[in-house]
């Protein structure tokens, strides 16, 4: 079974990249927790340490077994981790209102980010028998619908949008990505068109006001449009060389919210100014050409198919994180993939990354 | 199936996958150039801003709901509260700061260093409060002098003002400090360390809607702390104002009636359960709670021995004495141990077996029926319908008259009473229920405890016919802008055991008490209202003792306490009253004129014109 090829095919360069990802993010989360004395949270960065050790582990059971496996067992895979996140609308526990943490043991997982993973291989899965040269039509979305829609629900049950929306934004992107009908798509766009005033008309004034207020920051002066502003001083304040490592003023005077996980970026672009923060998006672009480029070597749909769902979830999380906090877009509970502290999400980007390194190092097997 | 790619067409993927790239780097040119723009257009403007944290929020406080009566007169409204608080990172070198502020303000700079502390750990661009409800000299001596005090902030919140001091404490109630218990709770979702809530009466009850939302503003600051723009405001909204059920001048008059006495009037219309009057003596200044209690005033108050922070009428347990009669003819005739025609002979003793036990008249009241023992308040009477009945028959009488159990009023720390069974007794003490014990409860000495509250709501049932209504404080509460939430709806809790017969002999009893010849209470009389009541005197002490002694001389703590529960007009009633004077020594002297004045008061005059707004609320 072992091939010598797979050692000599290794993706030293992606395991590269999510390693000083990694790293930057590390250092980024210990300044957060630790600039400007005391916090209860100091060791924070420690745990992060042991958090991307479990997802290196994740990530080699991931290159480990061919993905030849994954799409054979994809079905049993996605429905696994729908039983996760149902049991936890059961047995999970409440943090703030929502119900989306599963205690195991001493640690507590978010089943909704491995869902993640689980909704790429069985849209790649699906899709990968179902492709048309002009396009899907409405009837072949029937069933990618069916199988975004379960997720989807349960998670929003949790309730955390944040999340749910993403799976909608990683399907979308792989439908897109397999072509839609000419037809059907001006068929879908009326049909959102003309749903979306309707919808509108039939909710609530507060609901309204919620909407309203996600995707305009600015109506919530002292929540959401705050916590902007804050963000975009830190950011703004770094300028070219940025203030200096353990020296962000804002950071330091607690001004941002979440500054060790949705706002990390903020912290980063504060002490690190225009060219750490621009090396960071160069790094975080070269990751994702990365791996459209193993896509593009991959020489079976189902692995092309997941290689590009999984760069669609780096991409999305990472658009919408640094997009947030300069101020670009709706105020949504985003991690930035691998810098932001986070154990359940740390994990489950490099179990895919570990996806990604499984397609590119078996690409020799179609030569 | 149809048409599906089944060969491997690699050109087709390499062309979409060259598009998705194409499309990433635009996406991330985007990310950078926007990244340039905060940081290397903008980036000077930005750095200003952090530098002196100049974008803060300020909370601005919601005026606390009114609160008036039910025709609309004012109880409690906010006034202005001027506080001097410091913003340590603007005050820098704060030690200075500090000594200049002690300098214009007069107040001795260990204080504001002792406050300072004591908030520790503050963050240092939050406002940290050290004197709150400064007087208009301090102020202007502030104000005058500003520049010369960097970071010190002079913050304007509003702040309660009890306009009737006295009227209705402990109705209304007042607020003090969030404890960490509180926090910790959950139930106050908004409120933070320093918040006031209520902490009693309906300033507890109602803090939902009396408190409001507080809003806030973002501003943008120089060094020093002065506020150079206001970039935003989200204005407060103001806590809905509440109208209460009580009646100011009724509640006023029972007040004035317990002047210099201990204990409780409670006034209700018996026709839906509103409360008119709910009075409690001694009272206290709800004003002295308002900048939160020195430690020394509150000893004082709790220690009074008259007990001014209790709120007797709803909290206070009292022997109901001989209104628990009612209860015992109910019982009787219900259970037909008696009937309108069965007759006792009362000597003035009753002999259970070597036990002697007294009627209050010595001489006795001969042949006795119901109806003149009602009137004339034979105990002896009383005492065989007890024995025939049994303790445990009683007290399902009494505990289905609301008795031993939370009238349901919408104010916390409601005492429920206590309505003994023999079970209950067993449990408690471990010793037997005695025979004589059930005779002392039968004309309701004894374990027996009620409150004033369920005394009103028996005797509105009583008046109304047989309905329990749960007793209503809340009339409506209304938004600032006039629209009217939550509107009073009677609501019946429960029936009184007894036949539509039964209860019509009964009041012609309680009808006699008032206006018979012989009648206990010939004192309430009135001209034009016929009253129809029940005296009661509960003991404290035991009677043969008490006989011993000449009344007059007799310790203050000893003596009895005075009930009478009454309503009007007899046919047709409109108000129902319970008074009970603490140590008032007897129900036909202490208590049943203060219930005739409350009567003729809300009788005697109809609704007020003056005020004009509301109309009659009665029926």
């Amino acid at each position: 079974m072992f091939d010598r090829r797979l050692v000599t095919y290794f993706d030293w360069g992606l395991l590269g990249l999510t390693a000083i990802l990694a790293t930057i993010g590390v250092v980024t989360i210990y300044s957060a927790v630790n600039a400007g004395g005391n916090t209860p949270q100091q060791t924070l960065y420690l745990k992060q340490i042991i958090w991307l050790g479990a997802g290196l582990i994740g990530m080699s059971a991931c290159f480990m077994i061919s993905y030849k496996r994954f799409d054979q067992y994809a079905m049993v895979i996605y429905f696994g981790c729908v039983a996760l996140v149902a049991s936890v609308l059961v047995f999970g526990k409440f943090v703030g209102g929502s119900q989306r943490w599963l205690a195991i043991g001493p640690v507590s997982v978010q089943p909704s980010e491995m869902m993640k993973v689980g909704l790429i291989i069985a849209l790649a899965h699906h899709y990968s028998r179902h492709l048309k040269k002009d396009g899907l039509t409405l009837r072949d979305l029937v069933q990618p619908m069916m199988i975004v829609s379960l997720p989807f629900v349960l998670i929003l049950k949790q309730p955390d949008l944040g999340t749910a929306m993403m799976l909608v934004l990683i399907a979308g992107s792989m439908t897109l990505f397999c072509g839609i009908g000419r037809r059907t798509f001006i068929l879908i766009a009326t049909a959102g068109a003309v749903s979306i005033p309707v919808a509108w008309s039939f909710l609530k004034t507060y609901q309204k006001q919620r909407i309203l207020t996600f995707l305009d920051p600015e109506r919530d002066p002292l929540g959401a449009g705050y916590h902007i502003i804050q963000s975009k001083i830190a950011i703004g304040s770094g300028g070219i060389t940025g203030k200096g490592y353990l020296e962000g003023t804002q950071n330091i005077l607690s001004f941002l919210p979440e500054q060790h996980t949705d706002f990390i970026f903020s912290v980063l672009s504060e002490e690190w100014g225009f060219v750490g923060a621009g090396l960071v998006i160069l790094l975080f672009l070269f990751i994702l050409l990365w791996g459209l480029s193993v896509a593009h070597k991959c020489r079976d749909p189902f692995g092309i198919l997941m290689s590009v769902g999984i760069v669609a979830f780096i991409f999305w999380e990472m658009f919408i994180n640094i997009g947030m906090v300069m101020g670009l877009m709706p105020v949504v509970g985003v991690p930035l993939p691998l810098i932001s502290y986070g154990g359940s999400s740390t994990i489950t980007i490099m179990v895919a990354i570990g996806l990604l390194i499984n397609v590119s190092m078996r690409r020799f097997m179609f030569e | 199936m149809k048409n599906y790619l089944n060969n491997m067409d690699m050109d087709w993927f390499k062309r979409r996958l060259t598009i998705v790239m194409a499309l990433t780097f635009a996406i991330f040119c985007l990310l950078v150039i926007r990244l340039f723009y905060l940081q290397v257009i903008n980036g000077e403007k930005y750095r200003q801003l952090s530098a002196n944290n100049c974008i803060r929020l300020q909370t601005i406080d919601a005026p606390r709901g009114l609160i008036f009566d039910r025709h609309g007169e004012l109880l409690v409204d906010n006034r202005p509260s001027f506080n001097i608080s410091i913003i340590p990172k603007d005050a820098k070198p704060i030690d200075a700061t500090l000594g200049r502020l002690a300098a214009y303000a007069q107040i001795p700079k260990s204080e504001l260093e002792e406050k300072l502390k004591k908030k520790k750990p503050f963050p240092v661009y939050k406002p940290v409060l050290l004197k709150a409800d400064i007087g208009r000299d301090m102020l202007a001596a502030i104000e005058v002098n500003w520049f010369d005090l960097p970071g010190v902030v002079v913050g304007v919140n509003p702040i309660r003002h009890y306009i009737n001091a006295q009227t209705a404490a402990h109705l209304i109630g007042y607020m003090g400090e969030i404890n960490s218990k509180e926090l910790k709770s959950g139930a106050f979702p908004k409120k933070e360390q320093g918040d006031f809530i209520g902490k009693f009466g309906v300033e507890r009850s109602f803090e939902d809607i009396l408190s409001g939302r507080e809003g806030g503003r973002q501003v943008e600051v120089n060094s020093s702390g002065r506020i150079v723009q206001v970039l935003k405001t989200v204005a407060a909204e103001p806590g809905q104002n509440i109208y209460l059920t009580i009646d100011k001048r009724l509640q006023q008059k029972a007040e004035s009636l317990l002047a210099e006495k201990a204990g409780a009037i409670v006034a209700m219309d018996p026709n839906n359960g509103q409360v008119l009057a709910l009075a409690s003596s001694p009272s206290f200044d709800q004003n002295a709670f308002v900048g939160g209690l020195s430690r020394k005033k509150w000893q004082a108050l709790i220690s009074d021995p008259r007990h001014p922070m209790t709120y007797k009428a709803i909290q206070g347990e009292y022997p109901p004495g001989s209104i628990y009669k009612i209860v015992t003819a109910m019982a009787g005739l219900e259970e037909h141990v008696i009937d309108r025609n069965t007759v006792f002979f009362c000597p003035g003793h009753y002999r259970l077996g070597n036990r002697v036990f007294r009627c209050w008249k010595k001489s006795g009241h001969g042949k006795v029926n119901l109806e003149k023992a009602i009137t004339q308040s034979c105990d002896v009477y009383f005492y065989q319908v007890g024995q025939k009945l049994g303790v445990d028959r009683l007290a399902w009488y009494a505990k289905a008259c609301g008795l031993g159990a939370l009238t349901g009023i919408h104010l916390a720390h409601e005492n429920a009473g206590l309505i003994p069974t023999a079970a209950w007794k067993k449990r408690k003490t471990g010793v037997k229920w005695q025979g004589g014990e059930t005779l002392s409860m039968a004309i309701g000495q004894g374990y027996n405890l009620v409150t004033p509250l369920q005394m009103a709501v028996l005797i509105s049932a009583i008046a109304n016919g047989g309905y329990r209504y749960r007793p209503v404080i809340l009339y409506k509460s209304v938004t600032a802008k006039g629209e009217v939430v939550k509107h009073f709806e009677k609501q019946v809790v429960g029936k009184l055991p007894v036949s539509k017969a039964n209860l019509a002999l009964i009041r012609r009893g309680l009808w006699d008490v008032v206006n018979g010849n012989r009648g206990t209470a010939r004192i309430a009389r009135l001209k034009d209202i016929e009253i129809s009541g029940k005296t009661g005197t509960a003991q404290v002490f035991s009677r043969k003792a008490q006989e011993s002694m000449k009344e007059k001389d007799m310790a203050y703590h000893l003596k009895s306490h005075a009930w009478f529960v009454a309503y009007a007009p007899s046919n047709k009633p409109e108000i129902a009253v319970a008074v009970l004077v603490e140590h008032g020594a007897h129900g036909s002297r202490s208590a049943a004129p203060l219930a005739r004045d409350i009567i003729q008061m809300y009788l005697g005059k109809k609704e007020p014109s003056d005020t004009g707004q509301m109309v009659s609320l009665r029926q």
